[in-house]
C-alpha cells in the first residue's frame, strides 16, 4: 500500500495554492450553501499600453505576422489592428504563457505524436528564441531588413517557407513555430474582445456570430432567418 | 502522523453526480456523511455568472474549471511495446474537478442504454454463434437487466428535469421517441427541447431515408421545473455555452441544480473541499475500510475514520486508488487474471462535415444548448442486423451541433488556406451555412489489451504513481465507425449539403483529439469475483464496506452518453444499500 513521503507533502503542497484560483483553500462547507459577496470571479480585462512581454523589437516583428495571417480586407481590419499581438503578448506575460497548470515532472522524453507534446519549452521560451532566430534569417536574407521591413509579398514568402519548414530558424522549429503562433493569432482573433485581440468584436462581426448574448429563446424557433442582435461581448453586457 | 478526525458513518470520496446523490441518499436514511473533494467549492451564484461564463478562450481553450494535469495527470500509451508518457495536457477527455465534479461541465445528454447493452454476450452469442465475437473481445453481461434498472433510471431523470420524448411507455410504441428503447414506467418529467434549424432539416431527411428520428433526451431543460426534492431548474435560453461552461441560468441539471441545495442543508452532512484523498485504509484483515487519509491545502495530513467508503470519485482515478491502497487484485493482460484495471473503454465517436449554399441556408449554430439535436438510433447496439457486417455495436447517429462558438465550431472546406484572405473569406462564407456538430456516438467494446494500471516512471505531486492508460482502436469498432459515419453522411447528403466531409474515425487512438469524456471501466460490475471486481450493487467484493460508484463498474461501453446510466446505478446501489446494507452490513451477494 502507497505511504507519503512526508518530506515530499511540505515541499509540494505549495504547487495545490499556484494551480488554484484565490478562493481555493481547504474548506469545511456546512449548514447550507457558502455565499459571500463579492467572491465571484471575473476575468482579467486586457488594456492597452506598454508590451507586457515581448521587447519592442519582437512586437513590431509580432505585429508584422500576424497581419499577413489575418490581412486587412473589405471583410475586417487586420491582425495588428485587431489587437492580435497584444493578445499574445498578455497570454505569453500570464499563466499560459509558463504552461501554468500543465504536467511539467519529467522525465521528457520524444514519445509518439498520439501522445501529444512533451517538450519542456514554454509558449514563452519558444516565442523568445524563434523571433530572435526569426528576424536574424531575414536580415541575412533580405539585406538586413527585419520582417517587418519586408513587403507583403516578401512577408508571405517567409511565412509560408516557416508554414512549410523550408524557411528554417537557428534553434527552432520554423513549421511548430508557424503553427504556434497561427493558433495563438486565430485565438485571439476569434475569442472575446476583452482578450485584446479582438478590437470591437471585428471577427464576430464578419462570421456573423452576434457574441455572448444570454437569452436566445427568441430565435430557436426563427429557422434560417439573419439574427438582427447588436455583437455584443462580455464587457458589453449592459446591452442586454 | 495524520491526524485523526472523529468517526463518521460514512466517507464519500468525490463530490459529483454520484457522490452527491449517495450523500443525499444516505443522510435520508439517518446516516452521517462526510464528502471529501479533490477540487473547490462551485456554485452557479459565485463562479458561472451570467456576466462572464459565456467565455471560450478561459473554460474552453484554458480549461478553467477542470482537473490541472499539475495535480493529478495520467500517462498513456497505444500498446505495452511503448513507453507511456504523461498527458501533460487534457486533450482527448476532460476531468472535472471541484463540487459537482463532470456534472457541471456536461452537455447533459441523458441517455439510457438499450436492454441488450446489459446482457450483451449472451445475446450476440445467441443471435449469431460463439465464435462470432472476435477472440480478445472481453465483454460480459452486466449482471443486472434493463428492467431491473429501470426505475432507477426514471428516478435520476426526475431529479434531473430531463426534457424528451418517450419513445416506448411500458411496451407501447410512442410516436415521435426512439422506438428502440427499454420500455419506460412514465414519459420524461419534462417535454423535448425546441430544436434549431439543422437539427429539423435532419429530421426531415432521415425521415425520408425510412428511419424514426426523435429529439435528444437532455438536461438542459425545455421548460422550468421543481424536482422531488424541491429544487427548481430554470428553462433553457439556448445560449450555447454548455460543455466545459458551468451553466448561468440554474437550466442545466447538475449536482448543484439539482441536489446539493438540499444536501448542504442537513445537519448530518458536511463536505470537505480542496482535500485529496490520498488511500482508502484498511484494517489488518485487508477485508474492510476503516476510513481514508486526505491532504489538505495547507499540505496537512488528516485520517477520517468510517464504517463505510463510498468511492466516487472519476472513474480513472477511482481504479487508481482502489490500486494505491492495495484492494483487489491488479488486472494483468497477460494472463487475464486480476480485476482493477481491466474492461477499461472510451468511445468510437466520429461524424462528418456539411457544407451548405450560404446564400440558401443559415443554421444560426450558436442558437443551441448542449443536449439539443435529433437523433435515430437504428444503427445503435444491435437495433440492427450485424451478420454480414463484420463487427458488432454501433451508436446514436444525430445533428447534435450543441454551439457556435467561434474558435471551436468554425470550419472551413478542405483545401482553403490556413491563413491569409482565403481563410477569412472561408471563414466568412461558411460559419453560418456549416453543420460540424452531427455525430455518430459509436460504443467501444473492451478487450483483452485495454487496460489500466499504476504507471513505473511518473509520478504525482505526492509522489503517488500516476495511472497508466493503455488503449488502442480495434478493427471492429474502426469497422463500425465507417459503417455510421456512411450513414450519417448519407443524411447530409439528403439534408441538401453542397459538399459532405466524412470523418470516420480511425486508429491509433490519440490523447490529442478530444473524443468525449466517457472513460469507463476498470473496476467492473458483474455476478462473481472472478469476472468482476464488484457485485451488481458496486460493492467490493474485495472489501464489503466498500462500494464504487460510476462507469468504472460498466463492462463495456454503449452507443450512448453514460450519465444516465451513472446516474441510475447510483440510485440502484443506494436502494440496496438502504433496504439491505443497513440492516445487515456485509456482502451483499455471496462469492
Amino acid at each position: 500500500m502507497f505511504q507519503i513521503n512526508r518530506r515530499r507533502l511540505l515541499e509540494t503542497s505549495a504547487i495545490a495554492l499556484l494551480l488554484s484560483s484565490q478562493s481555493s483553500r481547504a474548506a469545511l462547507i456546512k449548514g447550507g450553501i457558502p455565499w459571500k459577496p463579492g467572491a465571484a470571479d471575473p476575468p482579467p480585462v486586457v488594456r492597452p499600453g506598454p508590451w507586457h512581454f515581448f521587447t519592442a523589437q519582437e512586437a513590431a516583428t509580432v505585429e508584422a505576422f500576424v497581419d499577413r495571417l489575418i490581412p486587412a480586407d473589405d471583410l475586417s481590419p487586420g491582425g495588428k489592428d485587431c489587437g492580435c499581438a497584444v493578445f499574445i503578448d498578455r497570454q505569453l506575460a500570464g499563466p499560459y504563457g509558463h504552461l501554468a497548470g500543465y504536467y511539467m515532472s519529467g522525465p521528457f522524453q520524444q514519445g509518439t505524436k498520439q501522445q501529444g507534446p512533451q517538450s519542456s519549452t514554454t509558449p514563452a521560451q519558444h516565442y523568445r528564441t524563434a523571433l530572435a532566430a526569426l528576424d536574424k534569417a531575414c536580415r541575412s536574407k533580405f539585406g538586413g531588413k527585419t520582417l517587418a521591413q519586408l513587403n507583403d509579398a516578401q512577408k508571405d514568402q517567409v511565412i509560408g517557407g516557416l508554414e512549410n519548414g523550408s524557411f528554417e530558424l537557428d534553434g527552432a522549429d520554423s513549421k511548430e513555430f508557424f503553427k504556434l503562433i497561427l493558433k495563438n493569432t486565430q485565438n485571439g482573433f476569434l475569442s472575446d474582445p476583452i482578450y485584446g485581440g479582438n478590437k470591437d468584436a471585428a471577427s464576430w462581426k464578419m462570421i456573423g456570430f452576434p457574441g455572448t448574448h444570454y437569452d436566445y429563446r427568441d430565435w430557436i424557433g426563427r429557422h434560417n432567418q439573419r439574427v438582427t442582435l447588436p455583437t455584443i461581448g462580455i464587457a458589453d453586457h449592459p446591452n442586454w | 502522523m495524520a491526524r485523526k478526525l472523529r468517526h463518521k458513518d460514512v466517507v464519500i470520496i468525490g463530490l459529483g453526480w454520484t457522490g452527491s446523490i449517495l450523500a443525499n441518499e444516505l443522510t435520508d436514511a439517518g446516516l452521517d456523511v462526510v464528502a471529501i473533494e479533490r477540487g473547490p467549492w462551485r456554485d452557479t451564484a459565485t463562479d458561472f455568472l451570467i456576466s462572464y461564463a459565456q467565455d471560450e478562450l478561459r473554460y474552453r481553450l484554458h480549461h478553467e474549471l477542470f482537473l490541472r494535469p499539475a495535480q493529478m495527470c495520467v500517462t498513456f500509451r497505444n500498446n505495452s511495446s511503448q513507453t507511456a508518457l504523461p498527458v501533460r495536457t487534457w486533450g482527448a477527455f476532460m476531468l472535472g474537478n471541484g463540487a459537482g465534479g463532470a456534472g457541471v461541465h456536461w452537455n447533459a445528454e441523458t441517455w439510457r442504454f438499450l436492454p441488450t447493452d446489459f446482457t450483451l454476450r449472451t445475446h450476440l452469442t445467441q443471435r449469431y454463434g460463439a465464435n462470432f465475437l472476435p477472440d480478445d473481445m472481453t465483454i460480459q453481461d452486466w449482471g443486472i437487466t434493463f428492467d431491473q434498472l429501470e426505475p432507477y433510471y426514471d428516478q435520476f431523470e426526475y431529479l434531473c428535469g430531463t426534457s424528451g420524448q418517450a419513445g416506448n411507455l411500458k411496451g407501447a410504441v410512442q410516436p415521435g421517441g426512439n422506438p428502440f428503447e427499454g420500455p419506460r414506467s412514465r414519459p420524461y418529467p419534462t417535454p423535448p427541447m425546441k430544436q434549431g434549424y439543422g437539427h429539423v432539416l435532419f429530421a426531415q431527411a432521415a425521415s425520408e431515408l425510412g428511419y424514426k428520428p426523435f429529439p435528444q433526451p437532455s438536461g438542459n431543460l425545455s421548460r422550468s421545473y421543481t424536482n422531488p426534492l424541491g429544487v427548481t431548474l430554470g428553462q433553457c435560453t439556448y445560449c450555447g455555452f454548455c460543455e466545459w461552461f458551468g451553466c448561468a441560468n440554474y437550466s442545466k441539471a447538475s449536482p448543484q441544480t439539482t441536489v446539493l441545495p438540499v444536501l448542504l442543508r442537513k445537519s448530518n452532512f458536511e463536505a470537505r473541499t480542496d482535500c485529496e484523498v490520498t488511500r482508502i485504509n484498511l484494517d489488518r484483515s485487508g477485508k474492510r475500510a476503516t476510513g481514508v487519509t486526505y491532504v489538505d491545502t495547507s499540505g496537512s495530513e488528516i485520517e477520517q475514520p468510517a464504517d463505510m467508503v463510498l468511492l466516487c470519485a472519476f472513474s480513472l482515478f477511482n481504479v487508481q486508488l482502489l490500486l494505491l491502497s492495495g484492494i483487489g487484485a491488479p488486472y494483468d493482460p497477460n494472463t487475464g487474471k486480476g480485476q482493477i484495471g481491466r474492461n477499461f473503454t472510451h468511445q468510437t465517436m466520429s461524424g462528418a462535415l456539411g457544407f451548405f449554399d450560404k446564400d440558401k441556408y443559415n443554421f444560426n449554430p450558436f442558437v443551441a444548448s448542449g443536449a439539443i439535436g435529433m437523433c435515430i438510433d437504428e444503427f445503435n447496439g444491435d437495433n440492427f442486423d450485424h451478420g454480414k457486417l463484420g463487427f458488432v455495436g454501433g451508436g446514436y447517429i444525430g445533428e447534435v451541433q450543441t454551439n457556435g462558438r467561434p474558435i471551436e465550431s468554425t470550419a472551413v472546406p478542405p483545401g482553403t488556406p490556413a491563413w491569409g484572405a482565403k481563410w477569412k473569406q472561408a471563414l466568412h462564407d461558411n460559419y453560418l451555412s456549416t453543420i460540424v456538430g452531427g455525430s455518430c456516438h459509436g460504443s467501444m467494446y473492451s478487450y483483452r489489451d485495454v487496460h489500466l494500471d499504476l504507471d513505473p516512471t511518473y509520478k504525482d505531486r505526492f509522489g503517488r504513481p500516476l495511472v497508466r492508460i493503455t488503449i488502442d482502436f480495434h478493427d471492429n469498432e474502426l469497422k463500425m465507425s465507417a459503417f455510421l459515419t456512411d450513414k450519417y453522411a448519407e443524411i447530409l447528403q439528403e439534408m441538401g449539403a453542397a459538399q459532405v466531409v466524412k470523418k470516420p474515425r480511425k486508429g491509433p487512438y490519440d490523447v490529442t483529439q478530444y473524443q468525449t469524456s466517457h472513460l469507463n471501466g476498470g473496476a467492473i460490475m458483474g455476478t462473481d469475483p472472478g469476472n468482476s471486481a464488484l457485485n451488481i450493487y458496486l460493492q467490493s467484493w474485495d472489501v464489503p464496506n466498500l462500494f464504487v460508484q460510476g462507469a468504472t463498474a460498466f463492462p463495456q461501453n454503449a452507443g450512448y452518453n453514460p450519465t444516465g446510466t451513472v446516474g441510475a446505478l447510483a440510485f440502484w446501489s443506494a436502494a440496496a444499500i438502504r433496504s439491505q446494507y443497513l440492516k445487515n452490513p456485509g456482502p451483499l451477494v455471496h462469492a
